[in-house]
């Protein structure tokens, strides 16, 4: 697997010190958190709420770090230090890149958590 | 892990963090309540103990920020131990939480490794802190440590308005003559538990304790509404736990004991008297002589309790006392009114 998705050194390190089963669970959290913060960072855009939009970015930023999913962290984190930005497009374009990040990071923890 | 698990409270926006981090402590030994925004926590710190707190930063409703600076100001809550775990960026986000009194700051995701070391030595400085409250208020009261956790130490008194009591137990050396040295130590410890359970039950404070006598203050170091009427009721239960204690004592074919209590009320300066290396929370002025003087006298008047005039008047006709004349004592220049109570036990 890429292991520019996952870094596998985190990972593995979560898994030693909460346990794989429970690892295996708070992989499942983060995908329910996940989804909701994705779509919190699109509507606090959309309404220009910068407050929201900044800590979905955060809280998406924690996240991602704590699986190692260090690309997925780096992405949140510009948003996150960045704000909301004067050109909307900017953000749109962002979080899309985001979303796609997202979508290789969920396939990849599955992997693991499988595996 | 530590030796008996600790009570901790984790504040964090984030269900991931959340429990993840109460997975960390779980398996540390400790076990962990969580709370989802500043807000909360502070509703939960002031419902339930915990011995440290885990705070998030950057939250809706109230941030970590906001939650240190209510823990500072609360004197209940100031000592409790703070990490700050968080993801939050900037150097100076982190100096400011250590500005507000937080321990230590752990970036997120947070190491478990590092999370217990700093966990333990918190707890550690923590229990240090505790033994030393416990130290204060084993030989000073609960209420002079309250007061000097919240106004600190000054040598220097203040003028309040209080009840001063004086109580001993009578033909004491003759009984200690009478026994074994542990005995008389066996004896003292129940009739001071007796005795502070009676004074501290009515808000009064046990300040000096000299072999069988003790002085109590009711209304300083902090005010209370009907002083003398506190004073009156925990002396009468005083005499009341005697009889009890002297029930007892008898079945063990044990001389009785008799107490005498001299109460008087007035204005008296209160505050720390010594040095700054060894200084006594104290009391001193007229009515402090004045209520010595009435202990003494309840020999001479075959009464339990002795009240002057400040005390009996302030009791307002709730109980029935006795004038039993003016009696010219040591010290004064005039004669003073004293009143002996109808429950007060004759002295023996």
């Amino acid at each position: 697997m890429d292991d520019s998705v996952i870094d596998k050194a985190v990972y593995a390190e979560l898994q030693e010190t909460a346990g794989a089963e429970f690892v295996a669970e708070l992989v499942d959290t983060f995908f329910e958190e996940a989804s909701g913060l994705l779509a919190e960072l699109r509507s606090a855009r959309a309404e220009d709420h910068a407050d929201r939009f900044r800590r979905a970015a955060h809280s998406l930023k924690t996240n991602s770090n704590t699986f190692g999913a260090m690309r997925l962290g780096a992405l949140a984190r510009e948003l996150e230090l960045k704000g909301l930005d004067p050109d909307r497009a900017r953000d749109t374009v962002a979080i899309a890149a985001l979303e796609v990040e997202y979508t290789r990071v969920a396939g990849a923890l599955k992997d693991l958590c499988n595996g | 892990m530590g030796e008996a698990g600790a009570r901790l409270l984790i504040v964090d926006d984030n269900k991931v963090n959340r429990l993840l981090l109460s997975r960390n402590l779980q398996m540390q030994g400790h076990s962990a309540a969580l709370a989802e925004n500043g807000r909360v926590a502070l509703e939960m710190l002031r419902r339930e103990t915990f011995d440290l707190l885990l705070l998030d930063i950057e939250m809706p409703e109230m941030d970590g920020f906001a939650v240190l600076e209510r823990l500072k100001a609360d004197p209940q809550l100031r000592d409790l131990p703070v990490i700050v775990t968080s993801s939050v960026e900037g150097l100076d986000n982190i100096v400011r939480c250590i500005g507000l009194g937080a321990e230590d700051y752990l970036p997120k995701p947070v190491n478990a490794v590092l999370l217990k070391a700093r966990i333990d030595a918190s707890l550690e400085k923590k229990r240090l802190r505790d033994q030393q409250k416990e130290l204060v208020r084993r030989f000073a009261t609960s209420e002079v440590a309250q007061d000097l956790q919240q106004s600190g130490f000054a040598l220097g008194g203040k003028r309040v308005h209080a009840s001063v009591m004086f109580s001993d137990i009578r033909g004491f050396t003759a009984l200690v003559e009478s026994q074994s040295p542990e005995e008389t130590i066996e004896l003292l410890n129940t009739y001071y538990t007796l005795m502070f359970d009676a004074i501290n039950g009515h808000g009064g404070v046990v300040n000096q304790m000299i072999g069988d006598g003790l002085m109590a203050l009711f209304g300083a170091p902090l005010p209370l509404k009907d002083c003398a009427g506190s004073a009156v009721a925990a002396a009468v239960e005083m005499i009341e736990l005697i009889e009890q204690f002297n029930v007892e004592r008898s079945r063990a074919q044990k001389s009785s004991i008799r107490i005498g209590i001299g109460i008087a009320t007035g204005d008296v300066v209160a505050g720390y008297t010594g040095t700054q290396q060894r200084a006594t929370y104290t009391c001193i002025g007229d009515t402090v002589n004045l209520a010595a003087r009435l202990e003494e006298h309840t020999k001479i008047a075959g009464r339990g309790i002795l009240i002057d005039e400040d005390t009996q008047r302030a009791l307002r006709d709730r109980r029935r006392t006795e004038a039993l004349g003016a009696v010219p004592f040591k010290g004064k220049s005039a004669a003073i009114e004293v009143f002996g109570l109808a429950a007060g036990q004759p002295a023996g």
